[in-house]
């Protein structure tokens, strides 16, 4: 059996007076794809948060690769330059992320972050850039891009790190079909075998695109966890937890509802 | 306009500035003589002659140093009409009203007259209005070349080659940066408040309806900036931003810089009181 990349153990965390995790645990295998849904306010952004060491629980533990992760241990021996170089993020909203002047800046700020000689850093971007099919827009500067773009941006600019693993926060949010299409390919290209890949979101329509294993997160706590043919053929556990509603119409006379669930390449009830 | 429409005014001026913001990354692609150069030189070469514009003290050496100007604005693909409208004009409205006391003021020999005898345009209070209206036209001319020139990011970047702090550098960034998206915002908000008012609202109201908008902005303001400091150490950030100088000096950068210094130089030298 493959040792856990990551693993929480009860763990629980709040905003000030609101809880947002509670009593979670969960275990993940390094090279995997794993998928948390649930509906907004979950907790599934603020576990990837803690995955990604930038807060830490406010009971319990998450270890990665065997280590826990604590501020203390962060701060220790160059660890986070070393956890950095394994483990990257992209934030729900794209404008969190690009802060830099043009778009190549933006790809290039965490190689150089993180130590990469210039030549390296120009050379991966540019190819990056070409990859990600955004080299048309390298110095332009990031704010004046379209949703869809700013996506792309975003997501180049975590990938060119070639991390082990990738968390993914609602990466399809806000964009329409295609370009939601084209960023799953450009993820799942990119992955291969090697990589471990956690994203969150709520869209039922392309968990099984994007993952082989489905986390159902309600009120901070796992509610479920399988296949993604086990957890969509769960009707009333979606509807628990908010992830399709009740569609009502009509046979003739008879009035009924079951779940709704839209889905790219079909639409079923 | 109705004085409630101030709010809408000034979002109407922050559009409008966005507008203006894209026009300069247009002029800034263009090839163009200042565009060729090197943003270093171009922050170098410019900034001299607005100093050699502020050292003469003769008219024909700063209006000879607005024709380089004009010059410069023509072989960089500058729209003059738009340079005329936008700079000139404005610049002549605001500097004549601050000149036009040192026309009566200064002492001086009279050339003018006027009945009651007590009041006297000068000689020598005219050439001061002059050189002042002269001065601030060639000065933001030779300005507005450098922004319309060089894309906001570059400036910064030629900043920190002339090791200006990376903090400061940094902060100017970030600012140019989420502004845009700050008043984006604010604007959102107005026009979301604006779709659900009916009638006409009290100042007062309207007034406190601002107020309150504004602490939410901050606050908005404050979760950004929040965020986007987890999104730089999730990169690696460590409190030391690293970055990239791709600038490089060609000997046209060269022949530039030289040209830029020589022209202030000898403008100084002839120039001098």
């Amino acid at each position: 059996m493959t040792a856990p990349i990551f693993e929480a153990k009860q763990v629980s965390f709040s905003y000030e007076a609101i809880p947002a995790l509670r009593d979670l645990s969960l275990s993940m295998e390094a090279g995997r794809s794993l998928a948390l849904v649930g509906a907004n306010g979950s907790g599934k952004s603020t576990l990837l948060r803690l995955l990604d060491a930038l807060c830490f629980p406010s009971s319990g533990s998450i270890s990665f690769s065997g280590n826990p992760l604590t501020p203390e241990r962060l701060r220790a021996d160059g660890y986070d330059l070393w956890f950095r170089r394994r483990v990257a993020l992209l934030f729900q909203n794209p404008d969190v992320q690009l802060f830099n002047p043009t778009v190549f800046d933006e790809v290039a700020f965490g190689p150089l972050q993180l130590g990469w000689a210039s030549t390296e850093v120009i050379a991966r971007v540019n190819s990056m850039l070409e990859t990600m099919v955004i080299s048309h827009l390298r110095d332009r500067a990031p704010y004046r891009l379209s949703a869809g773009e700013k996506k792309r941006v975003a997501l180049a600019s975590v990938i060119v790190l070639d991390p082990e693993v990738l968390l993914l926060d609602e990466p399809t949010s806000m964009l329409d079909p295609r370009s939601q299409s084209q960023l799953i390919d450009l993820v799942q290209n990119w992955k291969g075998t090697s990589k471990t890949v956690i994203t969150s979101t709520h869209q039922l329509e392309i968990v099984e695109d994007i993952a082989e294993r489905v986390v159902v997160l309600e009120q901070g706590s796992v509610a479920a966890d399988g296949t993604p043919s086990e957890i969509l053929s769960n009707g009333e556990l979606l509807l628990r937890a908010n992830l399709v509603h009740a569609h009502r119409h009509k046979h003739g006379d008879m009035v009924h509802s079951h779940p709704h669930l839209h889905s790219h390449a079909r639409h079923e009830h | 306009m109705r004085r409630h429409d101030t709010i809408a005014a000034t979002l109407l001026s922050l559009t409008h500035a966005f507008g203006t913001a894209l026009v300069s990354e247009q002029v800034a692609r263009r090839p163009g003589l200042l565009q060729a150069f090197d943003p270093r030189v171009r922050v170098i070469g410019l900034f001299a002659l607005v100093l050699a514009v502020i050292l003469s003290h003769r008219i024909s050496v700063i209006v000879a140093l607005f024709v380089v100007a004009v010059l410069l604005a023509v072989l960089s693909q500058v729209n003059l009409k738009s340079l005329a409208i936008r700079v000139w004009l404005m610049v002549l409205l605001f500097t004549s009203v601050i000149a036009l006391p040192s026309v009566f003021l200064t002492p001086g020999d009279p050339i003018v007259t006027f009945p009651a005898g007590a009041l006297h345009i000068t000689a020598q209070g005219v050439t001061t209005a002059v050189l002042l209206i002269t001065r601030v036209e060639t000065a933001v001319t030779l300005t507005t070349l450098l922004v319309l020139t060089t894309p906001w990011m570059q400036i910064l970047k030629a900043l920190r080659a002339f090791r200006i702090p990376q903090e400061v550098v940094m902060m100017l960034a970030m600012t140019h940066r989420y502004i845009f998206l700050l008043a984006e915002t604010a604007a959102q908000m107005f026009e979301s408040r604006q779709s659900r008012t009916v009638g006409v609202i009290a100042h007062s109201a309207a007034r406190h309806m601002t107020t309150r908008t504004g602490g939410v902005l901050l606050s908005k303001s404050v979760e950004l900036s929040n965020d986007v400091f987890l999104a730089m150490q999730s990169r690696g950030f460590r409190g030391d931003a690293k970055t990239l100088s791709e600038f490089r000096m060609r000997s046209l950068d060269y022949i530039g810089l030289l040209s830029f210094l020589l022209v202030g130089v000898v403008a100084v030298w002839v120039g001098r009181a």
